[in-house]
């Protein structure tokens, strides 16, 4: 029996078309809009202005905070203006626009691919230097990966957790990652252990990528510490909390964090932007997106400069096919849907899916027939249809004690209803009034 | 491209499980059970089948277009299985008009009123069933005999189902042993030869239903488990301690309506609770109130009115048993 | 009499005698004092229980203007002057008399105006659509159709144009409650002075983008020029961040901005048609003219 989570889950068809494409270099584009705010926590501070020169890995925008990230230029030229531009949020966001010339790296970035293995920086310094690298979540939720590593008094961590599972269906970019930057990997989840003062590292993966777990499974006697563990391909395997419950046996607390329970997790691309940013001081500025989609010609997983418009890896990936009906940001179950092709690739794009005609429209809407199959799939134990009630009916009190803020808005329960209703959407209006009524009561 | 981008929030794929697949799922597991019957009671099977579907699909037609003026939803199929369910609770040989009454009191007042599917608290086919055993109580216990495929509408011989000749002769003082004699073999009982409604005599037919309602996830296993096995239990207390005044577990469980109402009247996704714990509740009590009316009470069927109750409890329980929330204790490994 | 009967007479007129008394106990006991004028102070309101006073129903008003010592702030939409008179007689207190208002949708984006470049396919709710993007067109200001303003009023007051998309709001039902005020995610809908004959003139624009991008979204958006804050002989008109924005208090509706705006994004309501001057403003005339008489027919026609 494969370790998974007990409690709820779906099986989307997995529809991983581009798992067999190596990760190929996207040639630069002509300009870049980068946007300030592409993590979770306070937007970035711009410091550069019209006219400036830049090169690659250069820092045009600073943290704000705490709770948020540098931002680097991903290309050398001149900036040409900061202004509002559209973006994958579906508004109009502050953006460094920079027009591309030649291809200069910053002086301090060590451009050779030679694997590095020494980690030679304390643990606070690590911290300090994945701070200013700007590298955040990769998986998606794009959360400034310092705070995370930033563990407060009292708290004891035990095991770190590399979520190498890409639940999602369609996307292959992590995939990709651990077939071919394994090592390079390795050694990052190595600087992350350090950085955590554990000795204890599980890279969990799902069983529908044997050839990553093979792998992997190979290298691991050279890096002592790490184990790979193989799990069931179940949706949302790849959730945060899921996945220490899978691996770990051990539930994170209604309104807690990893941390509760002694773990601490990230991203095997987040791993990767650490080697690089540690080993070669290279900040965060490209990454491996996956365009793909039943319809495209060519589905491709790329390596991508930040601020690159979508248009451009579409183009590259056989163009968009003629049936397309939806342009998603991410995967078909969390991912959000594009209404403009020029938006740029930020820090969380995963992956450009393209869904045509036949399946970009819902399921015809029916009554609520109470059938309790969102019930039986909710991963979190929480009761859908009556959050969708109680949201209509705007009780925000009696939907604070159904749990509502637990939701971690994995679509299972939309996924599955057989009478199409938007479960989702209403659940997520729920919590967005919560948490405004949850605010107020702090100050 | 010329058409224009759709834009809706996530998630962008669905599992293709429509209701309208769900419903007719749960007609397909039923026409084995259909096939069986036709085969031992012959044209009033037939006769009665067609009477109550048509006239339940006609009455929900008719309320939602003119009573109602709503668009009328007649092809998800739900019509059509309430009037295949008050088919499978009335005798064979039931007249016309009546059925259509059972209908109008299933669609109308058991559905319709409430709002249409999803608002009814009660499941429609057993209202339409007990409304017409309240009111034409002569008609709904004359139980035609199975005399085979050649029997007409009008031909069907008359008499007591086992579960009626075993509370009458138990009330009578009878021994069971020897009332066990009078009535069909529990073998016979199993395959269908036995007097009674259609729903009532084809215990092999309703578990290759309930089978198939499995594999297509239409149901789970909670609620007719918990029935069935709180019924064994319960009859089995009572037979184990005087063999001589009750009848034992299986028959029980192969007469009356208990296989019929636990996998498919009781599943009913309307009526019955939201969680698995929830379930359970329901159906142990569905399984106590079935063998109290029967061993206790003045009729010789429970079923009906056992599920009934329970569905007036289920908000009750919808309402205090709340399934395990992810994260509720916290467990260190 | 059958001892059956007398017996049942007895014992069932003693239960009620008993059960009685014990209530009346009981409700002496935990009685709860309540002012009698919160009962006169409730009867005088109108009973639309809308929540437009702030407060949560007509006794929760009530009860409000019976505690509070000046009531010359609280006021009843739906009841207006006449109700709140009433009830500063009841109570001996002061109270101003307010300027009625009424609900303003300030948007003209009709699918004429504002092309569609995406369609939405989500549920069918502002609030929803607001959370995940900009909306089906290029102005991420503007009306979003899926009438979450219609849902929310009590009074039957606004309702949905199936033509232009837009909402329309009905004067003589309007309460001013502020309840799609509330709801509208994009803040578009306003709560203005009620003028005689329901005459209205308003920026009908909420854009804030610089006067090209506006224009390019919405052919009658408000692109931020300025002439009308020059032409207004009463100082009512601002501008702020490309949009222009009429002080109702100011206004004197002399309708000069009306015709200086070059996009027909100032719209004036209720007034009668003039006659057409100048040849180039023809089309742009037209289509006020348009928007006008559709807005006169729909809205009522009595005259206060």
């Amino acid at each position: 029996m494969l370790k998974t989570f007990t409690k709820g889950g779906v099986h989307p068809a997995e529809s991983k078309y581009s798992a067999d494409s190596a990760i190929e270099k996207l040639p630069l584009p002509k300009t870049v809009s980068i946007p300030v705010a592409q993590h979770i926590g306070v937007p970035s501070k711009p410091v550069v202005k019209k006219g400036d020169k830049v090169k690659v890995g250069d820092i045009i925008a600073e943290s704000a905070g705490f709770v948020s990230a540098n931002i680097h230029s991903s290309v050398s030229g001149t900036v040409s203006k900061i202004d509002n531009v559209l973006d994958s949020t579906g508004y109009k966001k502050p953006s460094v626009i920079i027009d591309v010339e030649g291809d200069e790296w910053n002086e301090d970035i060590e451009q050779s691919t030679d694997l590095k293995k020494e980690i030679s920086l304390t643990d606070k310094e690590i911290v300090q230097k994945i701070n200013q690298s700007g590298i955040v979540g990769l998986g998606g939720a794009t959360f400034p990966s310092h705070v995370k590593l930033s563990v407060p008094e009292g708290k004891k961590i035990d095991v770190l957790i590399i979520n190498g599972v890409e639940c999602e269906p369609y996307l292959t970019s992590d995939h990709r990652l651990m077939l071919e930057k394994a090592e390079e990997m390795l050694v990052g989840i190595q600087i992350l252990m350090k950085a955590l003062s554990v000795n204890r590292a599980i890279i969990g993966i799902e069983n529908n990528k044997p050839d990553a777990i093979e792998y992997l499974s190979g290298l691991i006697k050279n890096y002592p510490g790490i184990e790979v563990q193989e799990l069931k391909v179940k949706y949302p395997q790849g959730g945060e909390k899921q996945l220490i419950k899978a691996l770990i046996n051990r539930e994170v607390p209604s309104g807690g964090l990893p941390l509760d329970v002694g773990a601490v997790v990230h991203n095997v691309g987040t791993a990767y932007a650490v080697y690089e940013a540690i080993q070669k001081n290279k900040p965060l500025f490209e990454r491996v997106v996956t365009v793909t989609g039943q319809s495209v010609k060519k589905p491709s997983n790329f390596m991508v400069r930040i601020g690159t418009p979508v248009n451009d890896l579409i183009e590259a990936a056989g163009g968009l096919p003629e049936d397309t009906g939806k342009v998603i940001n991410g995967g078909p179950m969390m991912g959000k849907a594009l209404n403009d092709l020029d938006v740029p690739v930020a820090k969380g794009t995963s992956g450009i899916l393209i869904l045509p005609d036949e399946m970009a429209a819902r399921k015809p809407e029916n009554n609520c027939i109470r059938c309790a199959k969102c019930v039986s799939v909710c991963p979190q134990g929480l009761e859908p249809y009556l959050l969708n009630k109680l949201t209509q009916l705007e009780k925000n009190d009696i939907l604070e004690q159904n749990g509502v803020m637990d939701c971690i808005e994995c679509g299972s329960c939309a996924f599955t209803c057989p009478a199409g209703l938007p479960l989702l959407d209403y659940i997520r209006l729920g919590k967005s009034r919560v948490s405004r009524i949850l605010r107020s009561r702090k100050q | 491209m010329n058409k224009l981008l759709t834009v809706s929030p996530s998630p962008h794929v669905y599992e293709d499980t429509t209701v309208k697949r769900l419903m007719f799922d749960v007609i397909i597991a039923l026409l084995p059970a259909l096939a069986f019957s036709i085969y031992f009671f012959g044209m009033g099977a037939i006769y009665v089948t067609l009477t109550a579907v048509v006239s339940c699909v006609a009455f929900e037609w008719l309320i939602q277009k003119y009573l109602l003026k709503q668009e009328p939803s007649i092809s998800d199929g739900s019509a059509i299985l309430t009037g295949l369910l008050l088919a499978f609770n009335v005798p064979t040989n039931l007249p016309v008009w009546i059925i259509v009454i059972g209908s109008l009191a299933a669609i109308g007042i058991g559905k319709m009123s409430f709002g249409g599917l999803g608002n009814n608290p009660f499941n429609p086919a057993l209202v339409g069933r007990v409304f017409l055993l309240i009111s034409f109580p002569v008609q709904m216990t004359s139980w035609p005999v199975p005399k085979g495929f050649n029997t007409g509408y009008a031909d069907a011989v008359t008499g007591a189902t086992p579960l009626g000749v075993m509370k009458e002769g138990i009330d009578k003082g009878e021994a069971v042993p020897e009332i066990m004699n009078q009535i069909p073999s529990h073998m016979e009982m199993f395959y269908g030869h036995m007097g009674g409604s259609m729903g009532e005599i084809a215990a092999l037919a309703l578990l290759i239903g309930f089978a198939y309602l499995l594999i297509r996830k239409v149901i789970t296993w909670h609620i007719p488990v918990s029935i069935i096995a709180t019924i064994t239990v319960f009859t089995g207390i009572l037979w184990f301690i005087n063999p001589e005044a009750n009848a034992d577990p299986l028959f029980h469980l192969l007469t009356g309506g208990v296989l019929l109402g636990a996998i498919y009247m009781a599943t009913d996704y309307v009526t019955s609770p939201m969680s698995v714990k929830g379930m359970w509740i329901y159906g142990i009590g569905i399984g106590v109130i079935t063998v109290l009316i029967r061993v206790f009470g003045a009729y010789p069927e429970g079923v009906s009115f056992a599920i009934l109750i329970m569905n007036a409890f289920v908000p009750l329980i919808n309402a205090y048993i709340k399934p395990k929330r992810f994260g509720e204790e916290v467990k260190h490994g | 009499m059958s001892t059956t009967i007398l017996f049942t007479i007895i014992s069932l007129s003693a239960i009620g005698a008993g059960a009685a008394i014990i209530l009346y106990f009981v409700a002496q006991k935990f009685k709860v004092y309540e002012d009698p004028r919160i009962d006169q102070v409730e009867e005088a309101l109108p009973a639309a229980n809308c929540g437009g006073c702030g407060y949560p129903g007509c006794r929760g008003f009530a009860e409000a203007l019976v505690k509070a010592d000046d009531i010359s702030d609280l006021y009843c939409p739906v009841g207006g002057n006449e109700t709140m008179g009433a009830v500063a007689k009841i109570l001996g207190k002061e109270v101003e008399a307010k300027e009625p208002l009424v609900a303003v949708v300030r948007c003209s984006g009709s699918p004429e105006h504002r092309k569609r470049v995406n369609e939405y396919d989500g549920a069918s709710s502002c609030a929803i659509s607001s959370a995940l993007y900009a909306g089906e067109t290029n102005c991420q200001y503007g009306c979003l159709g899926l009438g979450d303003c219609v849902e929310v009023c009590d009074f039957d007051a606004i309702y949905m144009d199936e033509e232009t998309g837009l909402p329309v709001v009905v004067d003589d039902n309007c309460t001013a409650c502020g309840a799609c005020v509330k709801a509208c995610p994009n803040d578009i809908i306003e709560l203005r002075k009620k003028n005689k004959k329901d005459r209205k003139i308003f920026v009908s624009c909420v854009n804030q983008d610089k006067g090209g991008i506006a224009r390019k979204a919405c052919k009658v958006a408000c692109i931020g020029c300025g002439k009308c804050v020059k032409v207004c002989p009463f100082d009512a008109i601002t501008m702020e961040n490309y949009l222009a924005y009429i002080d109702p208090n100011k206004c004197k509706l002399c309708r000069k901005c009306v015709t200086e705006c070059p996009t027909g994004a100032i719209l004036e309501i209720n007034f009668p048609p003039r006659k057409v001057k100048e040849e180039k403003k023809d089309a742009a005339k037209e289509k006020k003219a348009e928007v006008s008489d559709k807005k006169e027919n729909d809205s009522s026609t009595q005259n206060k």
